[in-house]
């Protein structure tokens, strides 16, 4: 069979979903699909760095958002079952014991497949954040540079 | 076409891949790591624990052009055997 292009957009922030996003990326990857996650609203926190980065010329309600919004893989929160945050820990837990890869390794592992991970710039700007607070090897870029990769995909996905 | 578990054991193989412990996308990640590394027509065996490899491995080969050959469950873990084409 030939190689085909498998289209996901992240849009949610949640745990679980992201853990979803990223195992279909892979799994596809791993069959020599070429692979186009884009990541917008709640889905870019999946890609901030866990450290404060200080920014400048953010508005007091940027800040804000940046402040209350998780940063990165270890801080997202669960569908269902959140438990204040004890939610994730568990299942992150419970990952572990069924040797399930951590969300840290998927991002990990994606980009090592060469997995296109696009940051949605309309969002970011809405939210105040920077690229200095996302992860190395993203592509900064809106709905029209999806859509082109979705017109060859056989599959897109919204999460 | 699946080969039966005698003929497997008789193969030849050019490669081993230990993905036990490992679960879903892990077999196909570690088979999708290894298969460069065996010649055309070269024979690789997966080891794995996850259950979903048994689906997952024909999936995966028949996508990939290559030829799945079968599997048996000894002492508790998967054998999967798969011969690369091209």
């Amino acid at each position: 069979m030939d190689t085909t292009r498998k289209t996901i957009i992240l849009f949610s922030g949640d745990f679980d979903k992201v853990m979803a996003a990223f195992i279909i990326a892979n799994g596809a990857a791993a069959m020599d699909d070429e692979v186009t996650m884009f990541f917008t609203f709640w889905g870019l926190n999946a890609l901030r760095r866990p450290e404060k980065i200080a920014t400048s010329r953010k508005s007091p309600l940027q800040k804000a958002f940046g402040a209350m919004m998780p940063r990165g893989p270890g801080r997202l929160a669960l569908s269902h079952m959140n438990f204040a945050g004890a939610g994730p820990k568990l299942m992150q837990r419970m990952m572990r014991q069924q040797n399930v890869m951590s969300l840290e390794e998927l991002i990990a592992s994606a980009r090592e497949q060469g997995i296109k991970m696009v940051a949605c710039t309309m969002s970011m700007d809405i939210m105040g954040l920077r690229a200095e607070e996302l992860i190395d090897g993203l592509e900064f870029a809106g709905v029209a540079s999806y859509l082109v990769d979705a017109d060859e995909a056989n599959v897109n996905l919204f999460i | 076409m699946t080969v039966a578990t005698e003929e497997l054991k008789a193969l030849a193989i050019a490669k081993v891949v230990d993905a036990r412990g490992t679960s879903c996308p892990g077999p196909i990640l570690a088979a999708k790591k290894s298969i460069g590394g065996v010649p055309v027509d070269g024979v690789m065996e997966v080891l794995a624990t996850d259950s979903g490899t048994l689906k997952d491995l024909p999936a995966w080969s028949k996508k990939m052009g290559h030829e799945f050959l079968g599997s048996f469950d000894d002492a508790g873990y998967l054998h999967l055997y798969l011969r690369k084409l091209k």
